[in-house]
């Protein structure tokens, strides 16, 4: 496989000579996906870009305004708010997410009784839309719901508040639910890495001596290099997209405490319909994301070379 | 020792289990409760009344089922039109020397990275100047769309690993590329078009950012966007909204149970790639 890939890339006369004889049809299996995500990906993104440099309200046509808008947007209470906000998230979520995960996996990796189970009961929330996650935990936080019920079942009843309208809380009550929904994910991905791992390794280890901490360390942690790689780029790229959990519990309030990039976009956007400002924050998203972006390209890249 | 450990694990995971499905059982049994019941007791409360007329209410008066054929209607055709391009893009990226392939490949992964928020602006404004805007068919183009280059990638992993020989054969046998593509490839890639089928049906199925990007009337909205547009309408009737709830979750955990090994292999499958 590698060796026609080689050959290939050498001479550009012979890669020009073989285009030549590409038929019609092949051309068209390649242009025609490639044209429809131009139209509603590639396009839009460069738009994207333009519009941030823009004031635009949507009815008339957008006027240039240079970095106005970043400019503006450094002094703008909220974006900071939110952008600090995005960072919780990311370290919270994007932390929490992984570590539980990897727990998880760790601890049901090994086929036993009932493992099955506690895999299925662990991944179920997974299927579930972002909005049915909401609700299913907004009945928790409801005053009188299934949160204070109990904490007044264990005599906790001055820490009831209301989780969700509270500016204290709203955020890491809103971080929860989110974490419920993406450990069994995470565990999903670790279970498969692991379960590529050749056992003779551990074998190995164990042979030498080595306990179960130091066979986590040496053993099964470097063998999943590949895995770590990708949850991190996927944790990181649902970190920085999340919108619609904040979006059905609290749309970014009470006051902005729960503001993420992306819900302060949204609602700039569609909202107060400054559609060049939202644009610039739309913006700095993907500039977060870039790092991230490019490194899974990277990666993919090696691969397939 | 080892009776204790094995016990110990055992009643930890049982009360991690029922943190994971409690909610979800709560939710289902209070989508039976009366509103006097709920009223009276609290939605904290166990049931004291059974009534399945909450879900006349979700299905008729809150418009869950407008909502769920509207999510059908996009649902079904972007998933086989997106499945169906991306595995032409794959097919001929991975079995021919097309040349810039690689980029081509990469720059479509890319396109799929990108945070959807860069889009949401020039989408929406696009399909109003397309006359699209407000109609399911935007919905179907920007989901086909934005999920392609994921697709195209994870199929362009599977048919590369595919062994040349057997396209070789065909060749031979005098078989086109169009034969070789639906008669060869396809039924081999089988596996993975299933697996990215039963992970896609759910997202799409799941999405509310780009339905609430390029819809409008409530008329229009799958039924994610409409559960919480239920959830304004009927605002204090929990019982209501627990059942538009479960209904809405129904079809994503029927094609999961349906596509189980399927479904996490797909995980496992973008995973790995």
């Amino acid at each position: 496989m590698t060796a026609t890939i080689s050959t290939t890339s050498v001479i550009p006369t012979r890669r020009r000579r073989r285009s030549a004889r590409l038929s019609p049809l092949l051309v068209a299996f390649v242009l025609v996906p490639f044209t429809v995500e131009s139209i509603w990906v590639f396009w839009p993104a460069l738009q994207g870009f333009w519009f941030s440099l823009t004031r635009w309200d949507g009815m008339s046509p957008p006027t240039f305004v240079g970095t106005d808008n970043y400019v503006e947007l450094a002094g703008d209470a909220t974006f900071r708010g939110a952008l600090v906000n995005t960072v919780i998230w990311l370290v919270l979520f994007g932390g929490l997410s992984v570590l539980g995960g990897f727990g998880m996996a760790l601890v049901l990796q090994k086929e036993r009784r009932w493992v099955g189970f506690y895999r299925a009961a662990l991944f179920t929330p997974v299927v579930f839309s972002l909005v049915v996650t909401a609700l299913v935990w907004r009945v928790f936080y409801q005053p009188d719901g299934i949160a204070d019920t109990l904490l007044r079942a264990v005599g906790l009843e001055h820490l009831i508040r209301p989780w969700l309208a509270d500016p204290q809380t709203a955020l890491y009550a809103v971080i929860l639910p989110a974490l419920w929904r993406q450990i069994g994910y995470v565990m999903v991905l670790f279970l498969a890495g692991l379960k590529a791992i050749d056992p003779a390794l551990h074998e190995a280890a164990r042979m030498d001596g080595a306990n179960a901490w130091q066979r986590l360390r040496h053993v099964t942690i470097p063998q999943l290099k590949g895995v770590n790689a990708v949850v991190l780029s996927v944790i990181v790229i649902d970190s920085l997209r999340s919108f619609d959990i904040v979006w059905s519990l609290t749309k970014g309030g009470p006051y902005h405490s729960s503001e993420l990039l992306s819900t302060y976009m949204y609602s700039t956007a569609f909202q107060s319909l400054r559609l060049g400002y939202a644009s610039a924050i739309a913006v700095v998203i993907f500039v977060l994301a870039l790092a991230v972006i490019l490194g899974y390209l990277v990666r993919a890249f090696r691969e397939e070379a | 020792m080892n009776k204790l450990r094995t016990g110990a694990f055992h009643t930890g995971m049982i009360l991690l289990s029922l943190l994971w499905l409690g909610p979800v059982l709560w939710v289902v049994v209070m989508s039976t409760r009366s509103f006097d019941d709920i009223a009276a007791h609290g939605v904290g409360s166990l049931p004291r009344s059974f009534t399945l007329d909450t879900y006349r209410q979700a299905w008729t008066d809150g418009g869950e089922l407008r909502a769920l054929i509207n999510s059908m209607l996009v649902t079904v055709p972007s998933v086989a039109l997106s499945l169906g391009l991306a595995a032409m893009a794959a097919f001929a990226l991975s079995r021919f020397r097309i040349p810039g392939r690689r980029t081509i490949l990469l720059l479509m992964l890319a396109g799929n990275l990108l945070p959807p928020q860069i889009l949401l602006i020039p989408v929406a404004k696009f399909s109003e100047l397309t006359g699209l805007y407000d109609t399911l068919w935007a919905l179907i183009a920007v989901q086909v769309g934005f999920g392609l280059g994921f697709y195209t990638f994870v199929l362009h992993g599977f048919m590369r690993d595919l062994p040349g020989e057997i396209q070789e054969a065909a060749t031979i046998d005098g078989a086109g590329t169009a034969q070789i593509f639906t008669r060869v490839m396809l039924p081999l890639t089988r596996p993975a078009l299933a697996a990215l089928g039963a992970l896609s049906f759910t997202w799409i199925f799941n999405d509310l950012l780009w339905a609430i990007t390029v819809l409008r009337t409530d008329d229009n909205m799958p039924v994610t966007p409409a559960l919480l547009a239920l959830q304004g309408q009927f605002v204090s009737s929990w019982n209501v909204i627990a059942a538009g709830t479960v209904i809405a979750a129904v079809p994503t955990v029927a094609v999961f149970l349906r596509f189980q090994r399927h479904f996490v292999s797909g995980l496992a499958l973008g995973a790995v790639k």
